[in-house]
């Protein structure tokens, strides 16, 4: 609120300012010349063509892939099984299944690690030990590696070598955890440190130990922005595909997977797995998938800025 | 005299220390320090891990390649048995050509885009479109791929039938599809710089007679210069990293192509990786160590430019404060 005050505000001046300066030139060079007057038309014209530009090829895809797979968006899709030979009648089921198991392991991975680096880093740590920096320095860097790295992380990682669990969905939620943990933790940084100091200091000044003060204080005030971070990750977990090829999600399942054994697959990787089958049918199917995907994304998303805004609290 | 009083002061503190102190030695206290400790540590964990699995399967590899014929080899055939060949320069100048492609598209859209958010959009408008680009970063990869295979490559085919469109895929398509991917998060990055921007330089501007227009572009603009070259190279990253869209609209010919053959096919290093990877070939042969070799390149382009990115990005938080 106070920064909308201070810009209603500075814009006044900023009229006033203009309107002197304006006066000012003109008196002493004439009206403004004509390449001005032309400029600030066309300019601002172009700023929203760009925007525009930008806004309609991304809703160009919503709209295509709604009327691409509108003639497969039936109770099939979502309870049959894949096929590769009867593109009319499969269906997402074992992927669906796949992505839930996938999924959930994600979030039982994602949320108390996240929030307890995060609780560490904001609580604990001491900033000016080097330790702590590499830590910071490498979350952001993590934040940029390519998942398809993580993919090959999981590969020799996880799905062999050490960890050894096999191509299973338990391998899947490890993999795309370790892809989504920075987000989470930059979001649960940010949620801890609007926390204002004087919340902990009267909590300590009551007696409570440091963890007390961060379990009965600061983690339940900052809550509103941790589940932001951890639905946005979820999110993009969901949307995610590359990581999963090289982790054995291509695999065609046509029972139903189990976390631990067989093999699985996610809804976008059986997506691609249509999508690049040459017969129409299956791009139908795909885009029909697309749409089951976009709509729960945008769900998420927009559920996500939704919570951001409604609980964002200046103290 | 000086003993006395550093003797006063040391009881007068051990005394409070008895008043204050905590009742017991509080192990738990320690013991969720230290699992939060792990926590934060992990992600060294991790980056340790994926340094070792990218770097010893490379350096099988790399005793069965010699590491020059990798780097400047022109012909990349890791699946003609015996006459295979590594040199990784199609794959890499392939990335390269669609990050090209996908900057043309996203750096112009999307710088312009954020200065009209930032300097020239009402307020109202502002609230609902930053969120919406917000949304439309998280629109799955496989998505946009499809979409650009689907949707833009024969839409492109209509409105140029003058090009040679000869197989399905095209470089092109892919490039502007990975353009457009990466807009909202060049247009969001940079708004936020053009708005750490302090008001009074703006000010300063008017009150010197300037055009809004000659504000945004000689005063906002510089000063926001270092924020703006994060976002795009944030966004060069982003494109370097892409898997999905170049996997299913690029095809899969590494050949090395001038850039302006925009219509044909080409492999990128991440569509190498993602379907070598899914096909059947055995662990620890030449082929299967070829991935890790091609994704420690990987690793290493994107880490140089997300350092980069890093160091800027907090050049222009610091800036005004």
């Amino acid at each position: 609120m106070a920064t909308e005050e201070k810009h209603v505000s500075r814009s006044g001046r900023t009229r006033l300012a203009v309107a002197g300066a304006r006066t000012a030139t003109r008196s002493a060079f004439g009206e403004t010349p004509r390449g001005d007057r032309l400029g600030g038309v066309l300019f601002p014209a172009l700023l929203l063509l760009a925007l525009a530009f930008a806004l309609g090829g991304l809703a160009s895809l919503l709209v295509w892939s709604l009327v691409e797979g509108f003639p497969r968006l039936d109770p099939e899709l979502f309870t049959n099984n894949p096929s590769r030979l009867f593109p009319e009648t499969a269906g997402y089921r074992t992927a669906l299944i796949g992505t839930l198991y996938v999924i959930s392991g994600v979030i039982m991975l994602i949320v108390p690690i996240g929030v307890g680096a995060a609780v560490y880093l904001e609580e604990y740590a001491d900033k000016q030990r080097w330790y702590n920096r590499l830590i910071e320095l490498n979350i952001q860097n993590l934040a940029g590696v390519p998942s398809i790295v993580f993919g090959i992380l999981g590969l020799a990682f996880i799905a062999r070598g050490p960890l050894n669990l096999g191509f299973v969905a338990a391998t899947g939620s490890v993999t795309l955890a370790l892809l989504v943990l920075p987000t989470v933790i930059l979001a649960a940084r940010e949620a801890i440190r609007a926390v204002p100091p004087s919340i902990r200091e009267a909590s300590l000044a009551l007696g409570a130990t440091r963890w007390q003060t961060i379990a009965r204080q600061v983690l339940p005030a900052s809550i509103p922005g941790i589940l932001t971070g951890v639905i946005l990750a979820v999110a993009r977990a969901i949307g995610e595909a590359a990581p999963l090829l090289l982790v054995g999600a291509v695999t065609f399942v046509t029972f139903n997977p189990a976390p631990f054994n067989g093999g699985y697959s996610v809804l976008p990787v059986q997506i691609y797995t249509y999508a690049v089958r040459p017969q129409e049918e299956f791009k139908v199917l795909a885009a029909a998938g697309v749409i089951v995907m976009l709509v729960a994304l945008l769900a998420m998303n927009s559920f996500a800025i939704w919570l951001r805004n409604r609980y964002e609290r200046r103290w | 005299m000086s003993a006395n009083t550093s003797d006063a002061s040391a009881a007068g503190a051990s005394s409070a220390r008895r008043l204050l102190g905590a009742s017991s030695p509080r192990y738990g206290e320690k013991a969720i320090r230290a699992f939060l400790a792990v926590c934060a540590g992990l992600s060294i964990a991790v980056t340790t891990a994926i340094v070792v699995s990218l770097v010893v399967p490379s350096i099988s590899f790399f005793g069965e390649v010699p590491i020059r014929d990798f780097l400047f080899g022109t012909g990349w055939f890791p699946d003609f048995g015996a006459d295979a060949q590594f040199g990784v320069l199609p794959i890499v100048v392939g990335t390269l050509t669609v990050v090209v492609i996908s900057l043309l598209v996203a750096i112009p859209v999307g710088l312009l885009s954020a200065i009209y958010l930032a300097e020239y959009a009402p307020p109202r408008l502002r609230r609902i479109v930053k969120p919406a680009l917000e949304v439309l970063e998280g629109i799955p990869t496989v998505a946009i791929g499809l979409f650009a295979l689907l949707f833009l490559r024969p839409l492109a085919e209509t409105l140029l039938p003058f090009l040679p469109w000869r197989t399905p895929f095209a470089v092109g398509i892919a490039g502007v599809a990975v353009g457009l991917m990466i807009v909202p998060l060049v247009a969001s990055v940079s708004e936020d710089a053009m708005r750490a921007v302090p008001g009074t330089l703006r000010e300063g501007a008017y009150a010197l007679g300037s055009t809004k227009s000659r504000v945004s572009l000689r005063v906002v603009f510089p000063a926001a210069i270092s924020g703006i070259v994060a976002a795009c190279v944030l966004a060069t990253s982003r494109a370097i990293g892409e898997t999905m869209v170049v996997l299913i609209a690029a095809g899969a010919t590494p050949q090395i192509i001038p850039p302006w053959e925009v219509t044909e096919s080409i492999q990128t290093m991440t569509a190498y990786i993602g379907s070598t990877a899914t096909g059947d070939i055995a662990t620890g042969s030449t082929q299967y160590d070829a991935i890790f070799a091609v994704g420690s390149l990987l690793f290493v382009m994107t880490l140089i430019m997300n350092m980069i990115a890093i160091r800027l990005v907090r050049r222009f938080r610091e800036a005004y404060e």
